[in-house]
């Protein structure tokens, strides 16, 4: 079981409802985000491109911040899932400073927070919040290990890429371009 | 000094004494602040689901509100059978737990007071607000009429006081949603197809080979079944064609994007049809059988070729044919959308006449991948006594616009001026579920019309910037805290959602219904209103459907099978369109009688002198109009709009992004606010670009008060429709101001 996270940027509108869904399904504090909206603009007018996505920790395969952690806090589960147990962190902010991709934030609670690919909802069966209430229907979810699954096939056949690879953390959140 | 009587208050209220903190979200957490506890918290949590139907916007997406074991809205998620969504809310939909949680929310009633000379509002029982109000309109009524008093509204709310209203006798209703919003292309469709385009857009989208955007721009606007379908048309490999001179989402998206000249698209659809009758694109069978006037069409567009257009719109003529060549590839699965928001200039149900002409030629109308034929199902009119009859009304009052069907809010205004001769007097108001000093442009005429009302009533959930000006502003509920009506969608095929309180109305707040039974109780007309709870009137009418709101609760919406026959167009059918002739009038005969051109033709439109910047407005895909700003949830996402500066003008005024800079128009008319500058290649070099909805001025709006600019401020300049009486707004120029012109003035 290896979890990753397909997202076609050419659907995407970069509407943030996958921010407001992230933030009432892991009570965020308002002024927090674990995902978040950017969008890159190039060209001239009026021979322009813009490019809108979605992001969020990788739940790197080379994880920067479980090797930085002083307390074993930020761990990786065996399906590639990148956590935090809160009562161990003592919000030190090492992994913070090195996330290639400023994916955590340290919670107004003190301890360290990010996209958990929303863990608990995959133990009932159900999709990460953000790839479920998506309008683009752009997000897409599941296990890298099955060639068969959608985020495999689409891997397969549809060009893709991956945020600042070198950093080499092999990140597993993946963009179709 | 002098006062104005109704001078605009900021919402000061005297003694807000009862006001309760909300939890804060710190709070929430205190107690488990660690990871591993709260995931396992929430693996376990049980929440109870409530059916409701969205307010957040007008598409009223169907969903289901969840509230945890202590009975707190946790979040709200689309409902999966709802055409409207599909299961997926829109990021407002998804927010609207802060429309709810705002504790800048309106909290009692207030009544309009003087002390020591400075006007003020002062908090009141509703038993005292709701029997002055009644007070005021009955002694208004017997003195001027019922019709006097008028009523501008919009969504679920205004529906509740529309009732009302017809109840005492005053027809004397209008929303901004028509004449500044929509009304150009109904009235423009409804003229060529005999049928509106109606609300949601019955436009085939998921099943389009080519859909042609002018000026929509979908993705922005999040118009919820066509972000969908427009996502899933991407997926099929539809084209998509983008006619805007801004460089929007949807043109990002599109495999051609026109980047026209403003103000010029009816060039553009005339060089459209030249190319496609000049070729003999169009649909050979489609305008033999159901159109009439295409020998007028044929000669009226014969000069209008893509070379002609050129030297008006700046695109080329080989992307003019290009793109007339591939709609017609694509026919009749091709649609030329609509739009939604279409006051642009004031000849907008011509330009609406020419997109409706345009599917006309392709044969799209009634087509597979076009436009379908809407269904709804008729929910069944709870027993009332019958209405009486107003000798005047909404029609009488824009009776100077012949065609228009619905009420015109700016004929409205004018009626409520003396100096402006009306023949049909409006003394009072009342003003339902829409923030008119954003959403009704010139503000003056406005404030104007507002100084001379004798009385003036706002119902809102928020202290928007009209409650300023009321003498009585009433606490509605949220969406979220009540039954209402039942939402009959018009789609593929019909069907019904329910709205069911989740939680009890927060403060001192009331459901819309509660407030015009009470009114109508007051003024006599009690009889109207024969139920003690909304409840009720849902239960009955349900019953009467064959269902029950026992089942409607369980499955928030309702399918029904469709029974006026085929999606689309059959081949040996024979229809007959809603038109005079029967038939899809490219030539209108029913416009050259009223002295109107029977084809559109395009006429110019004034430019931006030299140093002035056209102002276009738009939309944010988290925002809905001005009313989100201040929503917890959503100003977290988009707290302040900014002006969009093509990189050419910043160059030359030397402008940076992050820079805040305030607006002028060509009325002198400068905005209270400041913006920050976006430089950015999506915009033209003679057009600046905002995001409708900020800058509102009222304190009491704690997140979004002095956030960004007021485009609707700036607007005082506006082209009426002669055909509907819609209100043109982007006719207006702006120049930059770096340095603060109200540097020695208190704002």
């Amino acid at each position: 079981m290896r979890y990753a996270m397909v997202i076609d940027t050419l659907k995407c509108v970069g509407c943030s409802d996958c921010v407001v869904a992230c933030q009432t399904e892991n009570d965020v504090p308002i002024g927090y985000c674990r995902d978040w909206i950017t969008e890159t603009v190039n060209g001239a007018y009026p021979n322009i491109e813009l490019e809108l996505k979605s992001e969020r920790c990788n739940h790197c395969d080379n994880a920067p911040c479980v090797r930085c952690c002083p307390t074993g806090a930020s761990h990786q589960l065996d399906n590639g899932i990148v956590l935090v147990t809160g009562n161990e962190c003592i919000g030190c902010g090492a992994c913070i400073e090195s996330c290639p991709y400023d994916a955590r934030f340290q919670h107004p609670d003190g301890y360290v927070d990010k996209c958990t690919f929303c863990h608990h909802r995959l133990e009932k069966g159900q999709l990460p919040a953000c790839v479920s209430v998506c309008p683009t229907k752009c997000m897409y979810f599941g296990d890298l290990d099955n060639p068969n699954s959608e985020v495999s096939q689409l891997l397969k056949n549809r060009k893709h890429k991956t945020l600042a690879p070198e950093a080499g953390t092999k990140p597993q959140v993946y963009y179709l371009i | 000094m002098t006062t104005s009587r109704r001078k605009f208050i900021k919402i000061s209220a005297l003694g807000l004494g009862g006001v309760a903190a909300t939890t804060s979200a710190l709070n929430m957490f205190g107690a488990n602040s660690y990871l591993d506890e709260l995931v396992k918290e929430n693996v376990a949590k049980t929440f109870k689901r409530t059916p409701t139907y969205c307010e957040v916007c007008f598409w009223k997406c169907a969903a289901w509100t969840y509230t945890d074991e202590e009975g707190t809205i946790k979040k709200i998620i689309g409902n999966d059978n709802d055409p409207h969504c599909y299961g997926r809310l829109c990021p407002r939909g998804t927010g609207g737990v802060g429309m709810y949680a705002d504790e800048d929310r309106l909290k009692t009633p207030l009544i309009r007071t003087t002390v020591n000379g400075e006007q003020t509002f002062r908090e009141a029982s509703w038993d005292e607000a709701l029997d002055l109000i009644a007070s005021k309109f009955n002694s208004i009524k017997e003195k001027h009429g019922p019709e006097a008093i008028a009523l501008l509204k919009h969504g679920s709310p205004g529906k509740h006081f529309e009732h009302l209203y017809k109840s005492f006798g005053s027809d004397t209703i209008a929303e901004p949603a028509y004449a500044q919003c929509r009304g150009p292309r109904e009235t423009g469709f409804n003229l060529t197809y005999g049928s509106w385009v109606g609300s949601p857009e019955p436009t085939d989208i998921r099943d389009t080979k080519c859909l042609v955007l002018i000026g929509s721009h979908i993705g922005e606007n999040m118009h919820n079944s066509q972000v969908q379908e427009m996502s899933d048309a991407i997926d099929n490999g539809a084209t998509i064609i983008t006619v805007d001179p801004r460089f929007s989402t949807a043109a990002s998206k599109s495999n051609h994007w026109l980047a026209i000249k403003p103000a010029t698209d009816i060039a553009l659809m005339l060089s459209w049809m030249n190319v496609i009758i000049e070729e003999e694109l169009y649909d050979k069978e489609y305008v033999k059988k159901y159109t009439t006037g295409f020998e007028s069409l044929k000669n009226h567009v014969q000069t209008f070729t893509p070379e002609w257009a050129y030297g008006i719109t700046t695109i080329k003529p080989a992307e003019i044919r290009k793109t007339a060549r591939e709609m017609a590839h694509a026919a009749p699965a091709v649609i030329v959308h609509p739009g939604r928001h279409v006051t642009w200039y004031g000849d907008d149900t011509q330009r609406a006449r020419a997109v409706a002409i345009l599917n006309g030629l392709l044969g799209s109308w009634g087509r597979r991948g076009g436009f379908y034929f809407k269904e709804s199902i008729k929910v069944p009119k709870y027993p009332h006594p019958a209405y009486p009859h107003p000798k005047w009304g909404w029609k009488e009052i824009g009776e100077k616009y012949p065609l228009a069907q619905m009420g015109i809010t700016t004929e409205v205004v004018k009626a409520s001026i003396e100096s402006e001769g009306g023949k049909y007097p409006v003394k009072a108001w009342m003003v339902a579920g829409t923030n008119i000093t954003k959403s009704i442009p010139n503000k003056e005429l406005l404030e104007k019309a507002i100084e001379e009302l004798e009385f003036m009533v706002v119902v809102d959930t928020m202290p928007m910037a009209v409650t300023g000006y009321a003498d009585v502003v009433l606490p509605e509920c949220t969406y979220l805290e009540r039954y209402d009506g039942i939402r009959s969608a018009t789609n593929r095929e019909p069907s019904i959602a329910v709205r069911v309180p989740a939680v009890e109305p927060k403060w001192e707040s009331k459901p819309a219904w509660w407030i015009a039974k009470q009114i109508g109780e007051r003024m006599g007309v009690g009889d109207y209103f024969n139920y003690n709870d909304f409840k009720e009137v849902i239960e009955w009418q349900l019953k009467e459907m064959g269902t029950s709101l026992e089942e409607l609760e369980k499955i928030g919406v309702k399918n029904y099978p469709r029974t006026s026959g085929s999606l689309y167009l059959k081949e040996d059918e024979n229809h007959t369109f809603y038109t005079p002739s029967g038939k899809i009038e490219l030539f209108s005969q029913e416009l050259k009688n009223l002295g109107f051109d029977p084809m559109p033709v395009y006429n110019k439109h004034p430019e931006p002198p030299q140093g002035y910047y056209r102002l276009n407005y738009g939309r944010a895909p988290m925002h809905t109009f001005s009313r989100t700003a201040n929503n917890p949830n959503l100003n977290d996402l988009k707290k302040e709009n900014d002006l969009w500066v093509n990189p050419k003008v910043a160059r030359i005024l030397g402008l940076k992004t992050g820079q805040y800079v305030w607006l002028k128009n060509q009325d002198d008319v400068t905005s209270t606010f400041s913006i920050k500058v976006r430089v950015t290649e999506r915009v033209r070099w003679d057009s600046v670009y905002m995001v409708h909805g900020f800058g509102h001025d009222n304190k009491k709006l704690t997140r979004a008060y002095a956030k960004g600019i007021n485009d609707t401020q700036l607007i005082s300049k506006v082209a009426i429709d002669p055909i509907m009486g819609g209100t043109g707004m982007r006719g207006n120029f702006v120049t930059i101001l770096t340095k603060n012109p109200h540097k020695n003035i208190e704002i």
